[in-house]
């Protein structure tokens, strides 16, 4: 019931920050409308992180306490963070193209980054995909999860260096939308955004983590009603009813 | 102390049975280098015959061979154990888990070190690249690289071992992991191949030693779960 009120909170949050970014804030002098693309952008952009380091406790969690649930959390927290990924670069790449002349920006870390990004944790999910043991699958998710984690920095930073060093930004550096310098309009729009966001990611995260406890048990019982099937199927035993041995 | 020279001498035990077992079988280990080199040959003919052209890109196309040859070479170190059920037997052994991915980390970056030290002159020969004048630089990449692919790599490996699908699966995680220590490496080598008049080949190299370090206690700390199972 709880969860519901905050799936409403959040369509409701959303319905109201898009129609505040797309019809009551002005659109930007130099990128026109384009720019209206920030706000949904750096909002999943974020929650594609958060969801990423969701993941990446929760398995450390699991590794340390073997409880299943901190693993559905890890799951809940990849396969929404995927989603949040590939929005965020669906929504760069529809920027990008506007204002830059080009789907693809090599040059930009922040892009190239996402998209590796993208390619560890749809490796995370296939990974999870191919174990069928519970126990056997959290424990490879975890490992995989954390070690995603770590790796995500050293990406950025090298990333970074590899346009940093050679020459200077050609581009806008789009973090300066950002800057104090933006009207305070449109920083409260995109704060509004985000808060909109992180309301209906809450949603997705918890509603997810429900389901995946609902498909385990859906397991145990479809194993537990093969072990019974089996035993029917067996012949009856030779000698009338027989006790189990004590053991 | 004693417990850590312990785990030193176990690791030293299970890199030199891995070497013995690779030396051995010489199949498997020089159809990898054959197939590194054949890859180094096909991005010749990808790129070629332009000289210039192919001199330019051959650091990247050197670190890609090395690379795909390393993918090969982590998951054969795991593969030979998992078939002959050594890998039940190598985790019953009554020692630190640590050790244990410690002598494996070390016989596959052994392996990638021979792997690059040859690839490295072939790359010469057929990029035309100056190697001569800037080798110690190209063998500290060369062997940072290794040690990197080989601390992921092994921890990958062994998490994927049992899984079908394993020859997908390991590319698909192994591949997004190194994409910084590729990124590195080549930028190491080009540099130093141009002379490094910028100056940055140090600054690489030490962004792949960040890695190789990073990777190593990560490995270490995480192979342990993969092998309780």
């Amino acid at each position: 019931m709880k969860t519901r009120i905050l799936g409403w909170a959040a369509l409701v949050a959303v319905v109201a920050a898009a129609v505040n970014g797309l019809f009551v804030v002005p659109a930007d002098l130099n990128q026109g409308d384009a720019q209206r693309i920030m706000y949904v952008h750096v909002a999943s952009a974020w929650l594609a992180y958060a969801s990423f380091g969701v993941t990446a406790l929760a398995g450390i969690g699991y590794l340390v306490r073997r409880d299943l649930r901190l693993d559905a959390i890890a799951l809940a927290g990849a396969e929404v963070g995927v989603m949040f990924t590939a929005f965020t670069i669906w929504g760069g790449m529809m920027w990008g193209k506007p204002v830059w002349g080009v789907f693809w920006q090599w040059e930009d870390p922040r892009l190239t980054t996402t998209a590796l990004l993208l390619a560890l944790y749809i490796g995370y999910l296939l990974l999870r995909r191919l174990t069928d043991d519970p126990h056997r699958r959290a424990a490879r998710a975890a490992v995989v999860g954390l070690i995603a984690a770590v790796d995500i920095p050293i990406v950025h930073f090298s990333v970074l260096w590899w346009r940093g060093l050679h020459q200077g930004p050609t581009i806008g550096d789009p973090s300066k939308l950002l800057h104090p310098s933006a009207p305070l309009l449109f920083v409260l729009a995109l704060l509004a955004m985000v808060g909109a966001f992180t309301l209906t990611w809450a949603y997705l995260l918890i509603r997810r983590y429900q389901l995946a406890r609902l498909e385990w048990q859906r397991e145990e019982e479809a194993r537990l009603s093969r072990i019974v099937a089996a035993r029917r199927a067996a012949p009856p035993p030779l000698v009338g009813n027989v006790e189990e041995p004590a053991r | 102390m004693t417990q850590l020279r312990r785990s030193l001498t176990v690791a030293m035990a299970i890199a030199r049975k891995d070497a013995i077992s690779e030396l051995r079988g010489r199949q498997a280990a020089g159809s990898t280098l054959f197939f590194a080199a054949l890859v180094l040959l096909l991005f010749g003919f990808a790129l070629g015959p332009d000289a210039e052209r192919l001199a330019q890109a051959a650091p990247g196309l050197l670190w890609l061979a090395i690379v795909f040859g390393g993918l090969i070479t982590v998951a054969r170190l795991h593969q030979l154990e998992a078939e002959d059920g050594a890998l039940e037997q190598l985790a019953l052994y009554p020692v630190d888990r640590r050790a244990i991915y410690a002598g494996k980390a070390l016989a596959g970056a052994a392996a990638m070190l021979v792997l690059g030290g040859l690839l490295v002159p072939a790359a010469g020969i057929l990029y035309g690249i100056p190697i001569g004048a800037a080798w110690v630089p190209l063998l500290t990449a060369v062997v940072l690289g290794a040690i990197g692919f080989a601390a992921v790599g092994t921890a990958y490996a062994g998490l994927t071992v049992r899984m079908r699908a394993r020859e997908v699966l390991l590319p698909l995680l192994l591949l997004p992991i190194v994409a910084p220590l590729l990124l590195a490496a080549v930028k190491a080598s080009s540099a130093v191949l141009a002379g490094d008049p910028l100056g940055e080949a140090g600054s690489w190299l030490q962004l792949l030693a960040a890695f190789d370090v990073i990777m190593l206690v990560v490995g270490a700390g995480t192979y342990g779960f993969l092998l309780e199972e």
